[in-house]
């Protein structure tokens, strides 16, 4: 059985919470399996991190190196050419890192490529099946990958439940002296943390939020106006920003803000994983799609299949009338 | 400055409802609506800013067959010089590590300094361009949202958590994945389509790309995909049905209910 290694997120000395899901999804692969952590980084932080994953890994590869001090994706894969095995499998957590990561350390590592993984249904002989979703989440597909030559598969996060910890006092290896030096002709300047916008969402406990399904930007004041009869605020997903119809300091989701209303109403919103990643705090999801479909509908407690358009002003003057 | 573009021709979610066919073993593609992929679309717009500044040429670039051929003119249409479609019997059943071969055995035989993907396509597998760089051995940057050009290199930004933005700079040439948003796509006319009907679009395959037919296509693939499934739904929503009014009602006393009002 190849070895499993699992490349750790880390961010202010402490782990991400895909730290545990990569090992969850190792034992999926291979019950006895102890796999390895792969953490990068430097300074203190980087030993605090590896300490806290000791009651998690078995053994903890630890790479240590200034040029790696903020994880620019070009040295980290040139690091983690140099010290891991060919054939082994590695798992990594597929975020903006991973997209960054993965698919081109599959080729240094002459290794199979699978990305955005949900399900792993085990391992026959040097094939893994494992489950994808296609079309933002309408259908799933099962996948079957060769791992003759290793291989490098990227994980939603969420989809694997983290398991508890899972060994004691694991062991820290330092790898540092294999890596030496590291160049990379791409270099990392700085983080740019978007302006606040006129309306702050994250505090709210009404958000109607919109989606593709608003189909233009004078639409959006239908939204709005069923916002202020309830107290809340316009929210929206990515289609919305990316047509310029909404800030976006109003979009929810991984790459933008993550929100915890008591009530989400999803309103021409598919319900990709990206954006329900923004959504915490259970709020109660109520969803408003044309297309029966459309994933949000497995996610929300409530759903109407009905045209958003003409559904949302007879809400709104119903709430008028109640008012007056 | 000369810039590929790689771009897929994909059914058009927001255009169908992806269901499965009555076998189970594909979705139903009777009556699809196709179009260029939504993320390579923002990738071409942006080739043509760039070269409006720079100068040089746009080239769109796709791995299919002769039904591809309207997506390369529709990106034409939109201001790309060059259209080239990468076609051979022995690409089909390629998985991603194979349509990157492809690519970058066109690249090498070409001289681009930069290579634009769209971050992700219809499977959402966000890989093509990452698998490209390191066959090419060029550096990559994924989900970049804003390009700025400098002396032999890019100032570019990527969308990363929280809506932050992460500054980098990249030597040229490079590959780079493009996310929605990055810019505001020309719209394309019928007419301007027709302007580029009759321009030829070079087709090459494996003896053209000096590619191995080994190396690619589904014997070469480690990756297969082996069926289609709609997952059994958990809880799943409770669908609301009844006239409009009713379904107003209950959606008001729901949202008052749950979110603490009176």
């Amino acid at each position: 059985m190849a070895r499993i290694f699992a490349y750790i997120v880390h961010k202010g000395g402490v782990a991400d919470d895909s730290a545990s899901e990569l090992i969850a999804a190792a034992k999926k692969i291979d019950s006895s399996a102890s796999a390895t952590a792969i953490v990068i980084g430097s300074g203190p932080e980087l030993d605090a991190v590896c300490e806290s994953l000791r009651s998690v890994y078995a053994e903890i590869w630890k790479i240590s190196n200034p040029s790696l001090a903020y994880p620019n994706a070009e040295l980290v894969r040139a690091a983690l050419t140099k010290v891991l095995p060919q054939g082994s499998i590695v798992l990594v957590t597929h975020d903006h890192f991973g997209l960054d990561l993965a698919p081109g350390l599959a080729v240094k590592q002459n290794a199979a490529f699978v990305s955005d993984v949900l399900n792993i249904e085990g391992i026959q002989g040097n094939t893994v099946k494992l489950v994808r979703q296609e079309f933002g989440g309408q259908v799933s597909t099962h996948v079957r990958c060769d791992i003759s030559s290793g291989a490098v598969i990227t994980l939603r996060p969420g989809a694997f439940k983290a398991a508890g910890n899972a060994a004691a006092n694991g062991n820290v290896v330092d790898k540092s002296a294999e890596v030496g030096e590291l160049t990379a002709r791409r270099r990392y300047l700085e983080t740019l943390v978007p302006e606040a916008g006129d309306v702050d969402i994250t505090r709210h406990d009404i958000l109607v939020s919109i989606g593709r399904g608003i189909q233009e930007q004078e639409n959006v004041e239908i939204a709005q106006e069923l916002a202020d009869a309830f107290g809340g605020a316009v929210s929206c997903s990515r289609p919305v920003v990316d047509a310029k119809w909404l800030d976006k300091s109003r979009q929810v989701g991984s790459s933008g803000k993550t929100v915890k209303p008591k009530v989400y109403l999803a309103c021409g919103i598919s319900g990709s994983f990206q954006h329900l990643a923004g959504l915490k705090g259970n709020p109660f999801i109520i969803a408003i799609n044309k297309n029966p479909k459309a994933p949000i509908f497995q996610v929300a407690d409530v759903g109407v299949v009905d045209d958003l358009l003409e559904l949302l002003p007879e809400m709104t003057n119903k709430l008028r009338e109640t008012v007056k | 400055m000369e810039i590929l573009v790689c771009v897929k021709r994909v059914p058009d979610t927001s255009e169908n409802e992806i269901a499965l066919n009555s076998a189970g073993n594909d979705i139903e593609r009777d009556d699809l609506v196709y179009s260029v992929n939504e993320w390579d679309n923002y990738a071409v717009e942006e080739a043509l800013q760039i070269t409006c500044k720079t100068g040089g040429n746009v080239t769109v670039v796709t791995v299919g067959d002769e039904e591809d051929d309207e997506i390369l003119r529709r990106e034409m249409a939109m201001g790309a010089k060059h259209g080239v479609l990468l076609s051979d019997e022995a690409f089909q059943g390629s998985d991603g590590m194979g349509i990157a071969r492809i690519l970058a055995a066109y690249v090498k035989k070409n001289k681009y300094d930069l290579i634009l993907t769209g971050v992700q396509a219809e499977a959402g597998a966000a890989e093509v361009g990452g698998l490209m760089a390191a066959m090419l051995d060029y550096p990559f940057a994924s989900l970049v949202n804003s390009i700025e050009v400098l002396d032999g290199k890019l100032k570019i930004s990527r969308e990363i958590e929280g809506g932050n933005r992460e500054m980098n700079e990249i030597d040229l040439p490079c590959v780079l994945s493009i996310q929605t948003g990055i810019n505001e796509p020309r719209y394309v006319g019928i007419r301007g389509i027709r302007q580029v009907a009759s321009v030829e679009v070079p087709t090459y395959g494996t003896s053209e790309l000096n590619l191995d037919s080994a190396s690619v296509g589904g014997s070469a693939a480690k990756v297969q995909r082996l069926d289609y499934f709609v997952p059994a739904l958990g809880k799943g929503a409770e669908i609301l049905t009844g006239g409009r009014e009713e379904v107003v009602d209950r959606l008001i006393e729901l949202v008052k209910a749950k979110g603490g009002l009176k």
